[in-house]
């Protein structure tokens, strides 16, 4: 890479950003937004379109061929006018995605089969795609959303957006108004007295990361949210970016500031037609009020926000994948280290952050470190965001403190529908419990201390009527639709799960498969190259210790 | 002047310069890790995991081709954990592609003693065999997904980039744009893809004639 263009500021302070940056990023960035866009205007993906915008970028041909190819959105052939995209994974097939696709398919629609929408709560779902764009028709009113602490989700579940206005009366802006008049060590320093923890699922000590971007050297530095969330079972950061992106927003400029970056991008999967329009119309009205730009607020900070749209591709939210997206690559992960903290995106040093993270980061830097410590646990301190969904009778979307146990969750949600037999607990990443997890309390240290992972928040809830199988198996084909195929643990080993699990299920088992099942579920999680590999197996896992019966016996 | 750190394999200390791999450093006290995408040539990836190893502190198994030494580490280059891993991807590999041209794989299973049939009746990579121009032959049906010939076509040697991958996961293949044949691309038939070949997929068209006399590349 040609090293950017800078421009020192003459009245730069020390510990602040000074650099302006002229078009630091190579053209090949440019690479999915021209795809999609050649996608909106034609329905589909010409191979005079691919050829334009390869010429056009300076990407050489077969390059952009792979990247089309990667994902699963992005079309290389004309397709129907209208497709109906229907949820396959386990929320929506409890509450009857098969009849559904049935329907539709008597109806003489066109189907295809779609990983986790980020609809849950009201499943089951279903996307529109109509000429190669998918559409958003369902109104917030739907999105239940409740908690014992609602600071990240106080301009929520109301049924209609936030405006600019209500979120600044509601006290947004000023922690960041109030940070651009101190040293961005100021604000490293409250993030780490709040104790902050990633919510993207691995839980890393967010004043940590921000230090080891604001203290690598590097002639620019990136902030990159992560909204590709697609942990199937997963919606917060959706409910977050469609109905107040204003929070999470702020959270990236105040670790914008923090960390000396002067552009920060926003990764939103395709599959959140609507977050997307709503975060691109929150980003037009800041830059207008004068939140962005080369002098936010005459304080010589430099920021612009960049929100760019995924295109169907489950790995894009590992954050390594993800950089390799927005660069206008297939989305494979990197080897680490190097970690983006040092060498991110487009070799710079980069903040990635979740949704949630920042939100929360927001939360913590309005009322201060020990406000937000007043809820949650010692280790675990502050509000965080539940997803509540399947046989329980509120699904939805609950703030509530750390430290509550998933019994108390359950009942703030209303119970369960029926009896309980099972939680999906962190996702399709996660594990499946029985009722005897009930009294594990959903923080940091507890669930660590369980052997379960808090993931992305998920809480799955199956009845006794429910077959366990299923849920393991769409989990399975999950895994084997969404493996990238770089390293052969996971490109092998989420089809030969997958083919294992169903073939159990057709009665069809072969002696051996315990053990086949074990070797490929323990390969994958020791020798993957990334996070995605090495839990594809986790509930395949932790069900064959908790449901021995659910499998073929040896 | 090269910094020079020490480590621990297999119980044996070794002196290596910095940013040499465990790899290396492993080779050069005649420690022999398995590698199937590994090409010295090429920039390595760590995607076939073959040679994964135990290293003290590290919760997983780690690449060896890719995991630098550092001072005072502790590898640990055969174990149960690590012989599972092994033999689990021989004999898934050998359940997807047509192995008999890949020597390293060959001997690797027969020493691990994987079974190659164990996940045999699942899906395969078969694809038909490429004979579109006068060079070579492509046998993805043989791939094992490397990445040699995308690297030797692109940064690593040629930058020609006339293929690159199509797909993603199982289903991952070696292509061209939009399936050209190679003449109309911009492949130069440099040849160094054939020659980093590990499997037998890509094959001078003469050679490949010999084996085929009544095959369909003409």
């Amino acid at each position: 890479m040609v090293p950017p263009p800078i421009r020192v500021d003459a009245n730069a302070r020390p510990g602040h950003n000074t650099f302006v940056m002229t078009n630091p990023e190579p053209r090949r960035s440019q690479l999915l937004p021209a795809l999609l866009a050649a996608q909106a205007a034609d329905g589909w993906i010409s191979e005079a379109a691919a050829g334009r915008i390869a010429a056009g970028l300076g990407v050489p041909l077969a390059d952009v061929h792979g990247v089309i190819s990667f994902y699963d959105l992005l079309r290389a052939t004309p397709g129907p006018e209208v497709v109906h995209h229907v949820c396959v994974d386990p929320a929506c097939a409890l509450a009857g995605s098969a009849g559904l696709r049935q329907k539709l398919l008597a109806a003489g629609a066109d189907v295809r089969d779609s990983p986790c929408p980020g609809l849950c709560n009201r499943a089951p779902a279903t996307l529109i795609e109509t000429r190669g764009v998918l559409t958003a028709a369902e109104p917030d009113a739907r999105d239940h959303v409740d908690g014992d602490v609602r600071w990240l989700t106080a301009l929520c579940g109301r049924g209609r957006p936030a405006s600019l206005a209500e979120y600044v009366a509601s006290g947004g802006m000023r922690a960041y108004e109030r940070a651009l008049r101190e040293p961005g060590q100021q604000v490293i320093d409250e993030i780490r007295k709040g104790g902050l923890a990633g919510r993207g699922g691995a839980g890393f000590a967010t004043a940590a990361k921000w230090e080891a971007v604001a203290a690598a050297q590097g002639p620019a530095k990136y902030v990159v949210v992560n909204a590709d969330e697609s942990e199937p079972g997963t919606f917060k950061d959706r409910i977050l970016l469609e109905q107040d992106p204003w929070r999470p927003l702020e959270g990236a400029l105040l670790a914008a500031y923090a960390v000396g970056a002067n552009r920060v991008y926003i990764y939103i999967r395709a599959e959140y037609p609507l977050a997307l329009a709503r975060t691109r119309g929150a980003v037009d009205v800041l830059r207008m009020a004068g939140y962005l730009g080369p002098n936010a607020f005459g304080s010589g900070f430099s920021i612009e926000i960049e929100v760019r749209s995924g295109a169907g591709a489950y790995i894009c939210g590992e954050e390594t994948a993800l950089i390799e997206s927005i660069e206008g690559k297939r989305g494979f992960p990197r080897l680490k280290p190097p970690f983006p903290v040092t060498h991110g995106l487009f070799g710079a040093p980069t903040v990635v952050n979740n949704v949630e993270t920042l939100a929360a980061a927001q939360a913590l830097l309005e009322r201060g470190a020990e406000a937000y410590c007043a809820y949650g646990t010692l280790k675990s301190p502050g509000p965080k965001l539940f997803c509540l969904s399947g046989d329980v009778a509120r699904p939805g979307l609950y703030e509530m403190p750390f430290g509550i146990s998933l019994g108390e969750l359950l009942e703030r949600a209303g119970g369960v529908n029926g009896h309980l037999q099972a939680l999906l607990v962190g996702g399709a990443a996660g594990a499946l419990v029985g009722p005897e997890a009930l009294g594990t309390r959903l923080s940091m240290e507890d669930m660590r201390a369980a052997g379960l992972p808090l993931g992305s928040g998920v809480v799955m809830v199956f009845n006794r009527t429910r077959d366990l199988g299923e849920p393991i198996r769409r989990i399975a084909r999950f895994f084997a639709h969404e493996s990238c195929g770089k390293c052969y643990p996971c490109q092998l080993g989420t089809q030969r799960q997958t083919e294992i699990l169903e073939r159990a299920a057709a009665g069809a088992a072969m002696p051996g498969d315990r053990q086949r099942l074990l070797d490929v579920g323990w390969t994958m999680t020791d020798a993957s190259l990334c996070g995605l590999g090495q839990t594809a197996a986790s509930v395949t896992l932790s069900a064959l210790k908790r449901w021995p019966e659910l499998f073929p016996n040896d | 002047m090269t910094e020079t750190v020490h480590l621990t394999i297999n119980g044996l200390t070794v002196e290596t310069t910095r940013g040499a791999t465990v790899l290396d450093a492993a080779g050069a006290i005649g420690i022999d890790i398995p590698t199937l995408c590994y090409d010295p040539r090429c920039a390595p990836n760590g995607l076939c995991r073959m040679c994964v190893v135990e290293a003290t502190g590290a919760r997983l198994l780690q690449a060896a081709c890719v995991t630098r030494a550092v001072e005072g580490m502790t590898i640990t280059t055969e174990s149960p954990r690590i012989t599972r891993a092994r033999r689990t991807v021989l004999e898934m590999l050998a359940a997807s592609t047509d192995l008999s041209e890949t020597p390293d794989a060959l001997a690797q299973i027969a020493e691990t003693g994987a079974d190659i049939a164990r996940f045999a009746g699942g899906r395969e990579r078969r694809p038909p065999v490429v004979a579109d121009n006068p060079m070579f032959v492509r046998d993805y049906a043989k791939c094992i997904l490397c990445w040699r010939c995308v690297q030797v076509c692109a940064e690593d040697a040629q930058y020609a980039f006339a293929i690159n991958f199509d797909g993603r996961g199982f289903d991952t293949q070696i292509a061209t744009f939009f399936g050209k044949p190679l003449p109309e691309t911009t492949c130069v038939f440099c040849g160094q893809c054939v020659g980093v070949c590990p499997s037998g997929a890509l094959k001078p068209l003469r050679a490949w004639e010999l084996e085929h006399p009544d095959g369909p590349a003409a």
